[in-house]
């Protein structure tokens, strides 16, 4: 019975071919526009979550103040001091090294060029720390470091602003009326998961910052320390070891709130993935609408279909089909045109979300799940949406469908 | 003596209710035997496509009985009497109600699709049938290929084509010419007489009822005369 349904009804489809192909548009196009959204979504996830591991891996930040994410004000609250390095080091024993950063930004200028940067004054644990390669020259070592030796190594993008193309090696920058030596060029690491350029950036020994660079305030403060973890250790066990530590150097009362934050890499990229998901779902629901509106389009296209058809009914009816043979011809047509559309739909869309993620430099992630899904929600239309008027056509009285004109 | 395949028991129907009511059958009783080819006859609005309906299974009366083959079909269901005309009946009708864009073996074959047999089987037994109506040969032309008088043909071979016990035709040369009119009749008769098929006709034309052995006129819902009676001796 179903398989004489379905011939039935692709014989009236063929029958009609081009209305057929205008009905489908819309379940196409719903279609297609919930997949594409889903898979430029599901890229942007994943380009965010590689960046953030870009940052390196068992990674935990310690910062002063409340804050998680950037943007969100910090209230006052004291720096860290270069003690504070060695005491996590020796206190916490799954942490492999300590880099302690610091920087702001300032403009550096070579010859007649210049160009504004943040300086960042490190720790030389900061290279591997902090996931960087060197490109060029070397990075400093920990006797410059305490020496507080005026060297320098550019980010790519400040060799570039500053050098274009000739070796910046060995050269003297100038910012804050300290001069500088380069010795060395950071491999470029592109843009991190907040958008920014990681490789505007201008390293330098700590003890060199706090002197000549920063403030006379902040003579002897680190802004951030980073934390790397031993390899197979719970950063979170970190997490907790280093705050409990902090608390107690801070002489925080066990009232009272912190005045620092320690997080670690997974966290910022759950915060920023749990938003990139929400965006991904916001743009499938309104994708999803324009599926409901080519749901519409097909009943509208069927309740013509079947008025139109209303003397062909009656015939088949006088035939003697029952009247759910006729309910099921119906709405088998009306599944078979969704789910039609829902394929090509599908087709198109990989097309169309290929083109877009190459365009827009994201990662191609395909999700079967949600093509699955799609086209199991464009049959569901047929069948909701062929149901109405499939009923209408099996409850035609036969005498007044025959003398329908 | 032939068995009787209908009988009608004082069949009324009265369309609409109230003060609209009006009674188009005023208690109608008839048998028809297997075999006979029965003309209907009468005045426009006296009953005759009603009592068509009714003897189709498409319609039920408001009183009376019908009893096809012993069995009594004023209580049976919407589905069951789908499947009476499915499995026992053929229609006619004046305007041929061919399925638009669908070739005449397509059209044939349809009840025999609602019967549920497979595909080689339909085949042939379609092609039998439009063989039989004359109609070898234009198998794939749909009913906009067809004239008038063909497309009647096609008509009667899906009528047909399920070998029902009783063909109903409903003014089926209403719409052709006098000589394609002719051909119509030559073929029931023919189907009537060799395959003994039960023919249940109505026309406005002496000249086709003539064709017929045996006329039933109805007046203003009530049957006027019967020539079995009056024809018999
Ligand atoms: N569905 C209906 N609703 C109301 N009245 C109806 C309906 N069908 C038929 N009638 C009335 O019943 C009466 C008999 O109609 P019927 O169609 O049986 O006549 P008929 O003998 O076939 O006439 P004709 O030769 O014109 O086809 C007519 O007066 C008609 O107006
Ligand atoms: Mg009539």
């Amino acid at each position: 019975m179903l398989w004489n349904a379905l011939l039935l009804a692709l014989r009236e489809i063929r029958r009609n071919l081009m209305r057929a192909s205008l009905t489908v548009l819309g379940i196409i196009i719903g279609v297609a526009a919930v997949i594409t959204m889903v898979t430029l979504g599901n890229g942007a996830t994943a380009l965010i979550t590689a960046q953030v591991a870009s940052l390196g891996s068992n990674l935990v930040i310690v910062r002063p103040g409340q804050r998680m994410s950037p943007g969100q004000p910090a209230g006052w609250a004291p720096a860290f001091k270069e003690e504070d390095m060695q005491a996590i080091l020796e206190a916490v024993h799954a942490v492999r090294e300590v880099a302690g950063i610091a920087q702001r930004g300032s403009t550096v200028a070579w010859m007649t060029e210049s160009t504004f940067t943040p300086i960042v004054g490190s720790t030389p644990s900061y290279l591997e720390v902090g996931n960087w390669k060197i490109a060029e020259g070397r990075f400093f070592n920990d006797s410059e470091q305490r020496a507080g030796r005026a060297l320098c190594v550019l980010g790519d993008t400040v060799k570039k602003a500053l050098f274009s193309g000739s070796s910046p090696i060995g050269e003297k920058i100038r910012t804050r009326g300290v001069s500088c030596e380069v010795i060395g060029v950071l491999a470029p690491k592109g843009q991190s998961a907040m958008g920014q350029d990681q490789d505007d950036i201008v390293l330098m020994p700590l003890k060199a910052y706090q002197r000549r660079i920063a403030g006379r305030r902040s003579r002897q403060d680190v802004g951030t320390l980073l934390l790397s973890v031993r390899d197979g250790l719970s950063t979170e066990r970190v997490v907790r070891d280093v705050s409990a530590l902090m608390r107690e150097r801070r002489g925080i009362a066990p009232n009272e709130n912190d005045n620092f934050s320690v997080f670690d890499t997974r966290q910022i990229s759950d915060a920023l993935s749990s938003t990139t998901r929400v965006l991904t779902a916001l743009l499938g629901a309104v994708a999803a609408v324009s599926l409901l509106v080519g749901g519409i389009g097909i009943m509208n296209i069927m309740l013509v279909s079947v008025t139109e058809r209303t003397r062909e009914i009656g015939t088949r009816l006088a035939i003697g089909a029952l009247e759910r043979e006729v309910l099921l011809q119906f709405l088998v047509e009306a599944v078979a045109l969704s789910a039609f559309g829902g394929l090509v739909g599908i087709a198109l869309a990989l097309v169309a979300s290929f083109g877009l993620t190459s365009a827009m430099g994201l990662p191609f992630v395909l999700d079967f799940q949600i093509m699955l899904l799609a086209f199991a929600v464009s049959a569901g239309i047929g069948v909701l949406f062929g149901f109405v008027p499939a009923r209408r056509a099996a409850r035609l009285d036969p005498i007044e469908a025959l003398r329908h004109e | 003596m032939k068995e009787t395949l209908i009988s009608l028991r004082e069949v009324t129907k009265t369309y609409g209710s109230g003060q609209a009511a009006f009674q188009a059958l005023k208690g109608v009783s008839f048998d028809i035997a297997e075999g006979e080819f029965v003309a209907v006859m009468g005045p426009s609005g006296s009953g005759k496509s009603t009592v068509m309906n009714i003897l189709g299974c498409l319609d039920v009366p408001t009183s009376g009985e019908y009893l096809f083959l012993g069995e009594h079909v004023e209580l049976l269901n919407r589905d069951e009497r789908a499947l009476l005309r499915r499995h026992c009946l053929g229609f006619v009708f004046q305007g041929f109600n061919l399925l638009a864009r669908t070739t005449a073996l397509e059209n044939v074959e349809l009840p025999l699709l609602y019967r549920g047999l497979p595909l080689a089987e339909r085949h042939a037994q379609a092609k039998a049938a439009l063989a039989l109506v004359g109609l070898t040969g234009w198998e794939h032309h749909t009913p906009a290929e067809l004239s008038g008088g063909q497309q009647q043909r096609v008509a009667i071979a899906r009528a047909i084509v399920t070998r029902p016990a009783l063909l109903l035709a409903d003014e089926p040369t209403g719409n052709l010419d006098s000589e394609r009119s002719a051909e119509i009749m030559q073929l029931l008769t023919g189907l009537n007489q060799e395959h003994g098929i039960t023919v249940l006709m109505v026309t406005h034309e002496p000249d086709m009822a003539a064709y017929a052995s045996r006329t039933l006129r109805f007046v203003d819902g009530l049957i006027g005369h019967d020539t079995a009676y009056v024809g018999a001796d």
